[in-house]
């Protein structure tokens, strides 16, 4: 899924990965292309993780791991990077999901569970303001329910924000008519994705299969 | 004369009073001014409300503060830590209370607050729990949401440098809240590694003019809370 996110990045891009599974898109960046990191809690030109055991610990990314600082890079104030973010100065974020609504709205900071400790991060301020809001999430959870659904039952981080999602079984946008399919994983049929996909899916005549 | 040099880390944060409304200045353990939070925990002003990002991890730095029940209300955005206890025990006990805020809208709150703008308009959280029983309005079409900006009795801040005057440079991605924080504290405390005259910080790179700066106190070799924390240090 990293891997094909990453194909998607253009060339020049100021890009924000979410902590956890978006963080391994930087891995797959196809070579020839130069895209800029930002981590919200300061720095543009985020480079990769020091070797174990290296790295210093005010140089961090928004996971709070250890990060380097590549040539070009700039460190800068909590207002300045939101605004970056809120701004509309990134071209593309790359964020976890919980659920994702035929509409766009992104559930993915609370399960709502009465005993839960609520944490949100940068999430309501990345999807409010980057320009392209990419997701990349399983297709379903752990026990087999459709996180691409007709309406969000878990508490949301944005209202019709999301561009497209990248699951293990096919690349999906959010189009104004709903929820249409771009592309399926190897090996994967559009039943099945029609199956496991909580919300209708429109199907274009053509659909082509990744590598 | 200017000079906002105080001699300790005590000294420095003598006259906070129970109740006070503090911002502490780091991101995880980026920037989090370690020695001013245990002068605050021996100085033993309860009842306060902490203004941070995070809630601290271990039982060190901001962590310890809430331990040792000094803390009754936290405004930050991300209170989970996957190596600390203390915030949830005493959040689900009813102890300490919560007032959740969206990354980007608690720097801007702050940066308003020490700006002189009582409240502003943002997007961010149109539709979500966080934005519940706030004013709104479609502004060019968009709607938003009705944000206050923050002040605080105190700012405890962690710099690199800082001339006497209260002129800071800070550290990498330490910065992060310092900056806006010092702008919205009423007195703003600054722990550096360095102190210098004036003069000899590069104007061109001051990062926070000493305008903001009340208070300088030198700590040469700061704590990092991963290390006490991997050596299974807890204060006091």
């Amino acid at each position: 899924m990293a891997r094909r996110v990453a194909e998607d990045i253009p060339d020049g891009a100021y890009v924000n990965l979410g902590i956890g599974i978006p963080e391994l898109v930087a891995r797959f960046v196809p070579e020839g292309r130069e895209l800029v990191y930002h981590t919200e809690n300061g720095l543009l030109g985020m480079g990769p993780s020091p070797e174990a055991g290296g790295g210093e610990p005010e140089l961090i990314n928004a996971g709070k791991r250890r990060v380097t600082a590549l040539p070009g890079a700039s460190y800068f104030h909590q207002s300045d990077s939101f605004a970056m973010i809120r701004g509309g100065h990134l071209d593309l974020c790359v964020l976890g999901a919980l659920q994702v609504s035929r509409t766009g709205d992104l559930a993915n900071w609370s399960t709502g569970a009465p005993d839960a400790i609520p944490a949100v991060g940068g999430a309501m301020d990345l999807v409010a303001g980057v320009k392209r809001v990419f997701v990349i999430t399983q297709h379903c959870t752990k026990d087999g329910e459709p996180k691409l659904v007709e309406t969000c039952t878990y508490p949301l981080t944005g209202r019709g924000v999301v561009d497209r999602v990248y699951t293990d079984l096919a690349v999906i946008d959010v189009a104004p008519e709903g929820f249409r399919l771009v592309e399926l994983a190897p090996g994967v049929d559009v039943d099945l994705v029609l199956e496991r996909t909580g919300a209708p899916l429109h199907v274009p005549a053509e659909v082509t299969t990744g590598a | 004369m200017i000079d906002t040099r105080v001699a300790s880390v005590a000294e420095a944060v003598a006259d906070v009073p129970d109740g006070a409304t503090v911002m502490i200045g780091g991101f995880g353990e980026a920037g989090s001014p370690i020695e001013l939070i245990h002068a605050l925990i021996d100085q033993g002003a309860s009842g306060l409300t902490v203004i941070s990002n995070n809630c601290g991890s271990g039982e060190v730095g901001l962590a310890a503060l809430i331990k040792a029940r000094r803390v009754v209300r936290m405004v930050c955005s991300f209170p989970r830590t996957a190596n600390s206890t203390v915030f949830p025990e005493l959040y689900r006990e009813g102890f300490t209370a919560l007032e959740l805020v969206p990354q980007g809208t608690l720097a801007e709150r702050i940066r308003a607050g020490g700006a002189g703008i009582p409240a502003f308009f943002t997007p961010t959280g149109v539709g979500t729990p966080l934005a519940e029983g706030k004013e709104h309005r479609t502004i060019d079409g968009r709607e938003c949401v009705l944000e206050h900006g923050l002040t605080a009795d105190y700012a405890l801040i962690k710099a690199r440098a800082a001339d006497a005057h209260g002129n800071l440079l800070y550290n990498k991605t330490a910065r992060n809240f310092a900056p806006v924080m010092a702008m919205a504290g009423r007195t703003t405390i600054v722990q550096a590694a360095e102190v210098v005259e004036p003069g000899e910080l590069d104007p061109e790179a001051v990062v926070t003019p000493g305008i903001f700066v009340d208070r300088v106190v030198h700590v040469p070799s700061p704590a990092h809370e991963s290390e006490l924390v991997a050596a299974g240090a807890s204060y006091p």
